[in-house]
């Protein structure tokens, strides 16, 4: 067990406390911009696949390598534009009586 | 600086938007900016990695990793940009899936890569369980897009034995990677795969539709954990950092999903909830109380004559796709002084918050949507509570009956207001197959037919009053 698993390790510890203090914190009316956000954020797995399939020496790894770029893209692009579809949608309430102003005006 | 140096020093930029942009999703003002701020983070993350060496050479294949990519997009974009809101949740299911896809691939990929290098035994301990949690992931998650889709019955699949045959998937697995780990043979991988598919198939049929918003985010979990597996193996900080934020959160969220529910973890994923329906669905109960059923027009007029109304939604809001006539009947409400809210349960609809996002797409403010606790308070001064497509969200047997299997569920209090108004398709029960109480109170009044039909006919009628 070398000293880089170690280090992987302590990251994989602070990750964790991070995630779970952040995510504490999002009120209930969010949870499915969040979930569908962290949803796009382990699309990160793109990265991923790009290294897998960029260092692949047979066939083999070429065609699995390819169905991971693909697949990964299918994430990392379709959740974050659903999540900014979603989120587009949450709007504060217009003030009322801005718009009766505008209309008198 | 080396340009490796340079490449860990973008991708530590990237893993910070990721978390700012999680921090973003806490207020709905900034996060929007959280979320495009995390596709930039990514857009540099992937930008940089394809300056980076592997076993000492640039990139190979980078042609066919922007075909790939050039795919996906063109399949992502125009399904993510227009599919209907309302098939929000099988969409969010099908992304997680591929994702955890992506992952098991990267993990044998690799595996088969460093195999004749004689890796460490942790290097293959990291390499099986991204295999076995992103695959699980996979399956489990095109099993639930098929239930919301309903491409097969959103009730829990049941056949006898079924508990102990998960349990011997589940141990399979565990002795596979046991075996693999001492033996080292690469050929009992591909058996490993493929168990992982059936336990992931098998571990979902069970659950049933009202449960999938648990699923999910436990689902959305996995597929961050096997991210994280993936990042060990291939030494990449970047991965481990994003899996694990992702893993973290998706299982915090899966603990407070079955917190609203009143129920464990455990009992949501294996007690196939809702397979035994117990109630009659007839109107008249045994002991001679019935329902009063009643006609859009008389809940217009009871609308016009009230002060404060609480709108409760459920699921059959989003099926009846009539979040837009229900925005425009509180709109009229309010404008002629009456107060309106809607009652949001943190578990109504096929995944967590879908009222929320389905109340936003119809542009109803988000000040006008109370959590439960909020709702509550205020249902004791409404004199109209609209039961919109919602049933067990709202039985009181949740808080009175002991034998009841919803008991200790929270509920919203539809009881607690002046008169109590249900639009429903039928008397059909809610997806826990168990009677409600409210449904034969006195105060109640039924309107069955189309949530939309109604909800039309009601406007109408309070547009005319």
């Amino acid at each position: 067990m070398g000293n880089t698993l170690l280090q992987y390790a302590t990251v994989l510890m602070l990750s964790i406390f991070v995630g779970i203090e952040i995510i504490s914190k999002v009120p209930s009316i969010l949870h499915t911009p969040l979930m569908s956000g962290s949803n796009a954020i382990h699309g990160v797995i793109l990265v991923g696949s790009m290294l897998v399939l960029g260092a692949a020496n047979t066939n083999l790894e070429e065609v699995l390598g390819f169905l991971a770029v693909l697949l990964a893209t299918l994430n990392v692009v379709g959740g974050f534009v659903v999540t900014d579809r979603m989120l587009e949608m949450f709007k504060a309430k217009p003030k009322s009586e801005k718009k009766s102003d505008e209309v008198t005006r | 600086m080396s340009r490796e140096t340079l490449i860990d020093l973008l991708y530590l930029f990237s893993a910070t938007t990721f978390v700012l942009a999680l921090k973003g999703l806490g207020s709905p003002k900034r996060a929007r900016y959280g979320n495009m701020l995390a596709a930039f983070g990514m857009l540099v993350a992937i930008v940089a990695t394809f300056f980076k060496y592997v076993d000492g050479h640039p990139l190979r294949h980078v042609g066919l990793i922007f075909l790939a990519m050039a795919i996906g997009v063109l399949i992502a974009v125009p399904v993510a940009r227009f599919v209907k809101m309302t098939a929000m949740p099988q969409l969010v299911a099908i992304f997680n899936g591929v994702g955890g896809g992506a992952a098991s691939l990267v993990s044998i990929t690799e595996y088969i890569h460093i195999k004749s290098t004689h890796p460490a035994t942790y290097v293959i301990l990291e390499v099986l369980l991204g295999v076995l949690i992103g695959t699980v992931s996979f399956a489990g998650s095109a099993i639930a897009f098929a239930k919301l889709q309903e491409l097969m019955t959103g009730r829990p699949v049941t056949y006898p034995g079924q508990q102990f045959l998960n349990a011997i998937f589940g141990l399979g697995a565990l002795a596979l990677i046991i075996t693999i780990l001492v033996t080292g043979s690469s050929s009992l991988l591909w058996i490993l795969l493929a168990l992982a598919f059936v336990l992931g198939v098998a571990f979902v049929l069970p659950i049933g539709g009202a449960d999938v918003p648990v699923l999910i985010s436990l689902l959305n979990a996995f597929t961050g954990l096997a991210v994280a597996a993936s990042g060990f193996t291939l030494g990449s900080n970047l991965l481990i950092v994003a899996g694990t934020l992702v893993g973290a959160s998706g299982i915090l969220l899966t603990r407070l999903m079955s917190k609203a529910m009143g129920r464990s973890l455990t009992n949501v994923l294996f007690s196939a909830f809702g397979s035994v329906v117990t109630a009659s669905g007839d109107a008249t109960r045994a002991d001679g109380r019935s329902v009063k059923s009643g006609s859009p027009e008389d809940v217009g007029v009871l609308l016009n004559y009230a002060s404060r109304v609480v709108i409760i939604p459920g699921y059959g809001l989003a099926v009846a796709q009539a979040q837009h006539v229900v925005r425009e009947l509180a709109e009229e409400l309010e404008k002629k002084g009456i107060e309106v809210f809607f009652a949001i349960h943190p578990v109504a609809g096929r995944m967590p918050g879908h009222m929320n996002v389905l109340l936003a797409e119809a542009n109803v403010p988000y000040e006008q949507l109370l959590e439960m606790d909020e709702a509550n308070s205020e249902l004791q001064t409404a004199d109209v509570a609209l039961v919109v497509g919602a049933n067990d969200t709202v039985n009181p047997a949740a808080s009175d009956d002991k034998t009841s299997p919803i008991y200790g569920m929270p509920i919203i209090h539809a009881d607690l207001a002046e008169n109590v108004v249900f639009l429903k398709r039928s008397m059909r029960p809610g997806f826990a197959g168990i009677e409600n109480e409210l449904l034969y109170n006195p105060k109640t009044t039924l309107v069955f037919g189309d949530a939309k039909d109604t909800l039309t006919k009601i406007l109408a009628t309070v547009k005319a009053g």
